[in-house]
């Protein structure tokens, strides 16, 4: 644990306008640190990445960001019909060291053919972005923020609508970056997912608890971070999430 | 075929035609990738009453212009600020304001005859100055879009995803409608302020239909632009057709052509997705 921390926060409180959506939230990220945002849909998940991308000024408390954020986000609500490549979404990450009147050149498309290789799309790149799976498309966000030279993913749910092969080959890839330095915060309602993270941040409106998953997850925590909407698995003391907790 | 070349006046047409049609054509994929047609077509409307002023005054149409878009834009920016009023209902209220204050002027005694022109524009009469001005404005849009490039496309792919890659979208938006906003001002003078708008939709909606990249779907919009304006003028000639509609009609002919490989190609995609690991 002697990792520097990347992101800092402090009781933070962050929302939209003057009102905030989500109070009390405090964490550490560090170097190859995975941390899940669990909670339920409107609880805050997405309003802390914001934060931290610094697009959501905290109406309190402190939040560091010491280093450069890649945003990942859902690529159901990005624009499917815009006719980029693979290999073109990728380069973008490039724009983030380049002046503005320069243009990425041959040295940050190659940059951005690594990048692609690297997540196992190098044969997808020259594709349109919005002809690609789910999960190939995630692949393809990560290689931008891996251009980029990001040392933190965030990622807003990137296994919503992705089949088992997709979501256990993104988790994989994840994993790996997280092995090399990489930090990763990940907003998730999947409880399951959560459990397989170094750490894990439950959040409704308000941070409700943080710690490694399997000090974390007891009945209580889950109990206030979905309001009481829990299930036990008889015999085996595990609490799970009805499935409409599970959107599609 | 080459008759029209031969007449002075024609070639003066031509030219202007041209140079409009690649402003408009490369400059329109922006408008149609950012999705701000109904802008477009509104600031057009919108300076109206600058318009006819200048005409009144008998001054160079684009001393009115220019200070009734910068109005229409602060205001169109400050009514879409109150509450309960979207963007959309503030851009209406605006032009409709803007444009009925022009209509009322130009039914004043003191405006001058021919100001119908205003409204569909004349083409076939450019000025010295129009073509000095849109020779300028090819040149202005060939350098800011080269240079913007990656940030407008960066911007219009994932507004989220640039803020993270440390660019502003607000300033790709700004920068977009500001080159917009004078490519109309220097447009509104030959095609009129009711069809300016084609030139800066059609071509690209119909290159969208065509083509799968943002820079071929440029080259395509601007030979599209430049062939229908051709075509358009080519039309007025022999069949003696009011010159700005004629070109307005072929833009929409183009992309009526366009439509049917759109639609093919959308259709393809759907049945045959990539292979994956998912859907």
């Amino acid at each position: 644990m002697c990792a520097e921390a990347l992101i800092g926060a402090a009781d933070v409180a962050v929302g939209y306008g003057a009102e905030p959506a989500v109070t009390g939230v405090s964490f550490q990220l560090r170097a190859g640190q995975r941390l899940a945002l669990l909670g339920p849909n409107g609880g805050g998940k997405t309003t802390i990445l914001r934060a931290v991308l610094g697009e959501l000024r905290p109406l309190a408390g402190d939040l560091r960001v010491d280093a450069s954020c890649g945003s990942v986000p859902q690529t159901e609500r990005s624009r499917l019909d815009y006719p980029v490549s693979a290999l073109e979404v990728a380069t973008m990450g490039a724009l983030s060291r380049l002046p503005w009147w320069r243009r990425p050149g041959r040295e940050d498309r190659e940059a951005a053919r690594v990048a692609l290789g690297r997540v196992g799309m190098g044969e997808l790149a020259e594709q349109t972005f919005g002809k690609l799976s789910g999960g190939q498309r995630q692949r393809v966000l990560i290689a931008r923020a891996l251009v980029q030279d990001a040392r933190v993913l965030l990622m807003d749910e990137p296994f919503t609508g992705l089949d088992r092969p997709s979501s256990e080959r993104l988790e994989e890839l994840i994993t790996a970056l997280a092995g090399e330095g990489h930090a990763v915060v990940m907003a998730t309602h999947d409880l399951e997912q959560a459990r397989r993270w170094d750490a894990v941040l439950c959040v409704n409106r308000r941070q409700i608890a943080i710690g490694p998953p399997e000090q974390t997850l007891d009945r209580e925590v889950l109990e206030a971070t979905y309001g009481g909407e829990i299930v036990e698995i008889p015999g085996t003391g595990r609490a799970i999430l009805p499935p409409h907790h599970h959107h599609h | 075929m080459f008759e029209p070349f031969r007449e002075p006046f024609m070639q003066r047409a031509i030219a202007e035609m041209t140079m409009l049609a690649v402003a408009g054509g490369a400059l329109g994929c922006w408008v149609v990738l950012y999705e701000v047609s109904y802008a477009a077509e509104s600031l057009a409307h919108s300076i109206f009453p600058g318009l006819v002023l200048a005409a009144i005054a008998g001054i160079p149409l684009l001393l009115g212009a220019t200070p009734a878009i910068v109005l229409a834009a602060l205001a169109i920016a400050l009514v879409a600020r109150l509450p309960g009023v979207g963007r959309d209902v503030g851009i209406a209220v605006v032009v409709t304001t803007m444009f009925g204050l022009g209509v009322l002027l130009a039914l004043s005694p003191q405006s001058p005859p021919g100001i119908e022109t205003l409204l569909f524009g004349d083409i076939l009469g450019p000025s010295d100055t129009d073509l000095i001005s849109a020779a300028v404005l090819v040149a202005v849009l060939a350098v800011a879009l080269t240079l913007l490039h990656g940030r407008l496309l960066a911007t219009g792919f994932d507004r989220g995803g640039a803020r993270a890659l440390g660019l502003s979208p607000a300033f790709a938006d700004a920068a977009l409608l500001v080159l917009l906003a004078a490519a109309i001002v220097v447009a509104v003078q030959g095609l009129g302020n009711l069809l300016v708008v084609a030139v800066f939709v059609g071509p690209a909606a119909a290159a969208r239909n065509l083509t799968e990249r943002v820079v071929p779907m440029i080259a395509a919009a601007v030979a599209i632009a430049v062939l229908a304006g051709l075509a358009g003028l080519y039309l007025s000639y022999y069949a003696g057709t009011a010159a700005g509609a004629s070109v307005a009609l072929a833009i929409v002919a183009a992309y009526l052509l366009s439509l049917p490989v759109g639609l093919a190609r959308s259709d393809r995609a759907r049945l045959s997705p990539l292979p994956g690991y998912d859907q």
